[in-house]
């Protein structure tokens, strides 16, 4: 087929296909791989507002069929990631998606606002997924009322379109997924990393210095598709499928569920360029199917009734 | 830095816990320096799930091939002898920072531990091909653990081993060979890998003595590309104590700057 259409919407953001990376496994450093200008957007790494030092090391280690992350959003802080990082992909022609972890509501509306400014960002992704300061250290995805009012929030002092990225450590991802759609959220991440601990049987220590973190890579996937599939049951808005896509078989998958876009993080570190190779396989996988519109497959699960 | 598909020249085992593997490496246009490292697949399943990083070991710019010294640890490394002559072999890089040697560095101290052998090796040969006269203290458990050390003495490198089979590698015994070693020779700058016991001496050995000195750190990586800092380490500047990432802004440290705990 000549012309396969891959672009997709998000609020106000056009994306000329559907594949991007997830934030915190993707950076400049990996520009001498391959042409940015190939993906549907850039996500950088979740910016602070003040410098942070992040967690104890070891921050990684390998389970079966993934990995267990507790980084602690190390950074740099909002003024240095303006001068600096932003500054780098103001050469490509791709929208980027700047993503912000805060500490408390006023503080996701206060950087939203700063960060809106700035020429090079395309949208906004809102990392409620990190740990909330003021309710105790649960996650703001954790609290449907709470991720109602920072949506609704930092769409009042913005303009750009809005990713709420959600987590998947709750009871009912539908009533969250709800609560920000209705504080005004453009479109939902599916999901962050889900909590998880490993420990070493040899010297009985967690096998990672902050004892707990975030597990990603392909054991998650069946999860993500569970959770794209009820959050598209509730919602029509655009969702971006996160977790555990390695190849571009999984990437059909999640848009089957529901997705309209999807993140690809943990697989970069095994293979820099899966997310090129991920949309070579989409492409050919239209083509098979005789579909035009990637647009059209979002959802399109048979599900028997 | 790319993802590279090298073919296996030979991939044998050198001593009870040690293996060496050779490939073919005229796809590497890059220059590739003593301690940087690359990123290995060690199998083409999906287990073990991440890469794992090892140091390159030699290099042969003249027949173009590298070489890599692992010990056989866990899964990864496990899985890395299986690989055959003639199979192809993914690695991304090459990566991080590597060591540099002084202009006027005419003689160099290198105390390396198990591991960090491999790493110092590459800076061994690099010295040697520079005439710069190196001093190299090996410590392992055993001597069979330092088999692949008799390279360097092929080199040129003027070897002390000391292990615990002979019971020559405890700190202090360390400590005065060292001074020993700085009284006799001219030793313009030191080195080290492999062990934080060794290196927390050398440390205090090359302040003592104003001697600069490098240090070759090991953290688990995630990407070992920059981009996720998972491996992070303390490094002393003068705004105050770093966080940095060692496959980034190491492996290589200046010895004198970094935070062994
Ligand atoms: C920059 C660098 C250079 C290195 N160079 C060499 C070399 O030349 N030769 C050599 O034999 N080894 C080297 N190592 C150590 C080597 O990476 C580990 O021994 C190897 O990852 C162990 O994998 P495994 O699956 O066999 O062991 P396991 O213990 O089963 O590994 C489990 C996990 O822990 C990680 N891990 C375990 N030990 C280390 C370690 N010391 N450093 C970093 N990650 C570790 C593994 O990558 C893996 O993710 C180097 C490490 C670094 C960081
Ligand atoms: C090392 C690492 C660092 C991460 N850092 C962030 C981050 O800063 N912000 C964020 O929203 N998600 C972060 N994540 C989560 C990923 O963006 C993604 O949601 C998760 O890894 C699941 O996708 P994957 O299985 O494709 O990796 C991180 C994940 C990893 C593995």
């Amino acid at each position: 087929m000549e012309s396969l259409k891959l672009d997709v919407k998000i609020g106000e953001l056009k994306l000329k296909n559907p594949i991007m990376p997830a934030s915190g496994a993707f950076g400049f450093e990996m520009e001498s791989l391959f042409d940015f200008n190939q993906l549907g957007a850039i996500v950088p790494k979740s910016i602070t507002k003040y410098p942070r030092g992040g967690n104890a090391t070891p921050r990684v280690c390998e389970v079966t069929g993934g990995m267990l992350n507790s980084i602690g959003i190390q950074s740099k802080g909002l003024p240095y990631y303006l001068k600096n990082i932003l500054p780098q992909y103001e050469q490509y022609n791709t929208p980027l998606i700047a993503s912000i972890s805060a500490d408390s509501v006023d503080e996701f509306a206060e950087m939203s606002e700063i960060i809106s400014k700035e020429k090079c960002v395309s949208g906004i992704e809102l990392n409620i997924s990190c740990p909330n300061l003021e309710g105790d250290g649960k996650a703001f995805g954790m609290d449907a009322e709470l991720s109602y009012q920072l949506i609704k929030k930092v769409k009042a002092v913005t303009n750009q379109s809005i990713i709420a990225k959600l987590t998947p450590n709750v009871t009912s991802i539908q009533e969250i997924a709800l609560a920000c759609e209705n504080g005004g959220a453009d479109g939902l991440n599916v999901a962050n990393t889900m909590l998880a601990m490993a420990i070493d049987i040899h010297t009985r220590k967690p096998k990672i210095g902050n004892v707990l973190g975030g597990i990603s890579g392909p054991a998650i996937k069946p999860i993500i598709v569970r959770l794209i599939h009820q959050v598209r049951k509730v919602t029509e808005i655009p969702i971006i499928g996160c977790g555990g896509v390695m190849n571009w078989e999984d990437a059909i998958e999640m848009i089957l569920a529901g997705a309209n876009a999807i993140q690809v993080g943990t697989a970069n570190f095994i293979n820099p360029l899966s997310m090129m190779e991920i949309l070579e396989g989409i492409k050919r996988y239209m083509t098979t199917y005789q579909i035009e519109d990637i647009n059209d497959l979002v959802g399109k699960t048979d599900i028997p009734v | 830095m790319k993802v590279n598909k090298l073919e296996v020249l030979s991939n044998v085992q050198v001593s009870e816990r040690y293996w060496h593997m050779k490939l073919e490496a005229s796809s590497i246009l890059e220059p590739v320096k003593p301690g940087q490292f690359f990123n290995i697949k060690c199998a083409e399943a999906d287990s073990p799930f991440l890469r794992r990083p090892f140091s390159i070991y030699r290099m042969n710019k003249a027949e173009k091939t590298i070489e890599f010294l692992y010990l056989m640890k866990g899964q990864g490394t496990f899985k890395l002898t299986d690989v055959v002559a003639g199979e192809k072999v993914d690695m991304l890089g090459p990566l991080g920072e590597g060591f540099t040697l002084g202009k006027t560095w005419d003689t160099v101290l290198l105390l390396a531990r198990g591991v960090g052998i491999a790493t110092l090796a590459a800076l061994a040969q690099e010295a040697v091909e520079k005439h710069v006269k190196c001093i190299a203290i090996l410590s392992a458990r055993t001597n069979n653990d330092l088999l692949a050390a008799e390279m360097l003495q092929g080199l040129g490198v003027q070897v002390i081993k000391v292990t615990e089979e002979d019971g020559t590698s405890d700190v202090s015994n360390v400590h005065r060979l060292i001074e020993q070693l700085l009284i006799e020779n001219d030793i313009k700058a030191t080195f080290t890998c492999g062990s934080k016991r060794l290196s927390k001496l050398l440390q205090k050995i090359s302040k003592n003595h104003g001697l600069p000195g490098q240090i070759a750190l090991e953290e688990h990586m995630g990407c070992a590309m920059g981009v996720c800092y998972a491996c992070v380490c303390d490094i002393k500047e003068e705004n105050g104590i770093n966080s940095v990432r060692v496959c980034k802004e190491g492996p290589v440290f200046n010895l004198e700057k970094v935070v062994l705990g």
